[in-house]
């Protein structure tokens, strides 16, 4: 579990990477205050959970962030991005979850990764369209919510030169706000990756009923779609997807750990100012010494994450590892910090109208996805210890 | 991407003390050591750490960056890597650990010239060994609540009162003390001594026993003790700014002159040799999915420690400088406690047997450490102080006190 020697000290978090985190964080804090937040996707609690509309997000502002180039982050420069290293994206994705700003970047870079990790002129085609600005998702889930990359949710079949999808992707992020699925399918004894647009014929997306009010979420229904062939990006997903997972875990661990340190700020601030028995309860070590143990754990996710972009960057035998403990010690902390907002803003903390409960659901989204700790740690446990005999 | 190697000295610097301590490894110890060096109990175990320390610091690998004038190296930047090449180097630990990580640091920031002559070369040979005198039995917590008292009597002072939990007090030589010099003023009634401890006249160190059974600290009383003005550390009622120079290097919030830390990677290697050699409920403990995921959050926890450190000195990924530093006493003293606790959880029947139980996995350890672990969430502040400072001083909340 050494940091392999070529890995940078400074986990190559250097002056450009800072400055693209401080403008990221710059932008945010104008374009996407917690003010602008609530009232965007947290009005009223009955048309998302009640009426079943979508969250509501800033179309016209997720415009202003692909002319920023961020779409483009994960992109070689060949394709038109800006080839950043994932210590950088870490660091900007970190100031996308501090703020909560619901938008298709997620998925976006996650389909970037895989990409990647497929190769091909046909990813490098649909890389420079995430560089142009395109919006993309991942519809890799089956039913049963598996992270297996061999778990494939569709079915394929070859018909004049054509690919035949059918069946249902579930768990598709952000699928409203993306231009194109990036899709597994079985085919034969293959597992192909192609895209799928939104709009094809026979694709069907049905928003799923989530509690985080900062995305969407759909099932992708798959009704005969047909694709031409030579649109396949890979024929072995698994390999892809396996390749990407640490990236894939990276991305959403920097969301955990920017919203995760957004909760803590917001709790100690309360903290500060509420005050019973004539003091601020932040005087009391039972208010105290819990925040200071969310800051503990906080910090240690986030030492984690740049030690496992690092291990990415640096392509290290150790990334997985490296990435699984992140997503792992990221999840942790955000439900302990998650927990303790809510029951330390008290009765204010339980209601709808104090912010809190908007990244607490986010967190508790973004715990869940790509699996908890304790998938992680069993992954982890079979690397580290051995399989079970 | 910057590079952010090691400049070329230190590179060379890093080979040659991997190489040394590989070439240059102690005969074993003629009796069983202890875990860390505030456990040091006997005169033998004494003399074989102070020729290991002797050695290693004839080498260069203790007091690496102190000037040349007072003893050391009067490099840059080779302690840290010293430190870490003695910490992955299986060899036995540095005996002067206060000396080391607590007087030296202390008399370099807040010493005259001639205090720095005489006092840090001892510090770093490992020759003269030294105590602390902080604790008192109604100063705990509420450190500047010292009773220990200080008269000048034309040269001298004259000391009467009682310390307690001090380590190495039996072997020491010298004790950093603090002692009230006013009765008007809590935290500026205070100052800073380098006291005479062995065979000084009104001096008596007694043994405390711990909840293991083992010795290895003590009480220090004094009476009518008398120690040279010339002994005083910085001014007098400046005693509480120059004992949080002391206890920042004591929570390992600064780099200390000579050390090693444990290795968080061969803690989680230990505990799994001892879960694949246990049996629980039939089968090997290791295949066990309750002890996998807790053994998996110590080898989480032990990675955390270590780039917690690497980022601590990337100053772009601090939000506020002293975040991570001080937390560093809190983390190592808890992940030191749980991996033991774990332990003696794997052993299961076997965690019940002492150390001179035979059969007792790891020559008796677990148990050993787990009690042990104690000392260091309770010492250097306890753990609940630790989160009022960092409550206080990183998220700026209320003063408890």
């Amino acid at each position: 579990m050494s940091t392999p020697k070529n890995a940078p000290k400074d986990f190559g978090f250097g002056e450009d990477e800072a400055l693209l985190r401080d403008l990221a964080c710059k932008f945010l804090d104008e374009r996407m205050p917690v003010e602008t937040l609530r009232r965007l996707v947290a009005e009223a609690p009955e048309p998302v959970y009640e009426e079943g509309q979508r969250a509501q997000w800033d179309a016209g502002l997720w415009k202003e962030i692909v002319e920023l180039g961020w779409t483009g982050l994960a992109v070689g420069e060949a394709e038109g991005g800006a080839d950043v290293s994932l210590v950088g994206i870490a660091g900007l994705v970190e100031e996308v979850g501090r703020h909560g700003l619901p938008s298709p970047l997620a998925s976006t870079l996650s389909s970037t990764f895989v990409l990647r990790a497929a190769g091909g002129d046909v990813a490098r085609q649909l890389m420079a369209r995430i560089a142009r600005g395109g919006s993309a998702s991942l519809a890799i889930t089956n039913e049963r919510g598996s992270w297996e990359p061999t778990d494939a949710p569709l079915e394929a079949r070859a018909e004049n030169g054509e690919l035949v999808l059918t069946g249902t992707a579930f768990f598709v992020q952000d699928a409203f706000k993306a231009d194109w699925l990036l899709a597994s399918a079985r085919l034969g004894d293959e597992i192909v990756l192609c895209a799928v647009e939104c709009d094809a014929s026979g694709l069907r997306l049905e928003a799923d009923h989530i509690h985080d009010l900062t995305r969407d979420q759909a099932t992708a229904h798959f009704d005969a779609v047909r694709i031409d062939e030579a649109a396949i990006v890979s024929r072995s997903a698994a390999s892809s997807l396996r390749a990407a997972w640490p990236a894939l875990l990276v991305l959403v661990s920097a969301d955990l750990c920017g919203s995760s340190e957004w909760q803590l700020q917001a709790t100690v601030e309360y903290a500060k100012q509420r005050k019973q028995f004539d003091r601020e309860i932040g005087f009391f070590q039972a208010v105290k010494h819990p925040l200071v143990d969310a800051m503990v754990s906080i910090d240690r996710a986030r030492s984690l994450l740049y030690h496992a972009a690092c291990e990415i960057d640096v392509g290290s035998e150790n990334a997985e590892t490296a990435a699984r403990m992140a997503k792992s010690a990221a999840s942790d902390a955000g439900a302990f910090i998650s927990d303790r907002s809510v029951q330390l803003h008290g009765g204010i903390g339980f209601t709808w109208e104090c912010d809190v409960h908007i990244f607490f659901k986010r967190s508790m989204h973004n715990q869940a996805w790509l699996g908890d700790g304790v998938h992680q740690r069993k992954k982890l446990a079979d690397a580290l210890i051995g399989p079970i005999a | 991407m910057s590079p952010a190697v090691l400049p070329p000295e230190q590179q060379e610097f890093q080979e040659y003390a991997r190489r040394w301590l590989a070439e240059n490894a102690p005969p074993p110890p003629p009796e069983r050591l202890p875990i860390s060096p505030i456990e040091v109990i006997t005169t033998g175990q004494r003399d074989y750490l102070q020729t290991w320390q002797r050695k290693c610091y004839d080498a260069g690998l203790v007091g690496a960056d102190y000037p040349t004038e007072y003893g050391g190296g009067g490099h840059e930047g080779f302690q840290r890597i010293a430190n870490q090449e003695l910490g992955r180097a299986r060899v036995p630990f540095l005996v002067n650990i206060v000396g080391l990580n607590m007087a030296a640091p202390t008399i370099l920031a807040h010493g005259t010239d001639e205090q720095k002559r005489k006092f840090i070369p001892g510090c770093l040979t490992g020759d003269e060994i030294w105590c602390q005198g902080f604790s008192e039995p109604g100063a705990g917590s509420d450190m500047a609540n010292q009773q220990t008292s200080a008269v000048l009597d034309g040269d001298d002072w004259i000391v009467n009162g009682h310390k307690v939990w001090t380590s190495l007090g039996h072997f020491a030589r010298w004790m950093i003390l603090i002692a009230r010099t006013s009765k008007h003023h809590k935290y500026d009634g205070l100052t800073y001594f380098l006291c005479p401890i062995g065979g000084h006249p009104g001096v008596t160190v007694r043994p405390l026993v711990k909840i293991t059974g083992e010795s290895g600290f003590n009480e220090v009383l004094f009476e009518d003790v008398r120690v040279p003005d010339t002994h005083r550390l910085d001014d007098v009622g400046k005693g509480w700014t120059v004992a949080m120079t002391t206890l920042t290097y004591e929570r390992g919030a600064a780099e200390s002159a000579g050390g090693g830390g444990g290795d968080g990677s061969s803690a989680t290697r230990r505990l799994i040799d001892l879960a694949r050699n246990t049996w629980r409920d039939g089968s090997c403990a290791a295949d066990d999915p309750v002890t996998r995921d807790a053994i998996v959050q110590r080898a989480i926890a032990a990675e955390g420690i270590r780039q917690n450190s690497r980022r601590a000195r990337v100053a772009a990924l601090c939000d506020h400088p002293m975040r991570l530093p001080l937390q560093q006493k809190l983390t190592m003293s808890e992940f030191v406690q749980h991996d033991a606790r774990l332990g003696v959880e794997i052993a299961g029947a076997h965690g019940t047997l002492y150390k001179l139980d035979e059969r007792a996995p790891s020559k008796g350890y677990w148990p050993l450490a787990y009690m042990n672990s104690y000392g260091h969430t309770i010492a250097a502040g306890t753990n609940e102080i630790q989160r009022n400072i960092l409550g206080e001083r990183v998220l700026g909340l209320p003063k408890s006190k």
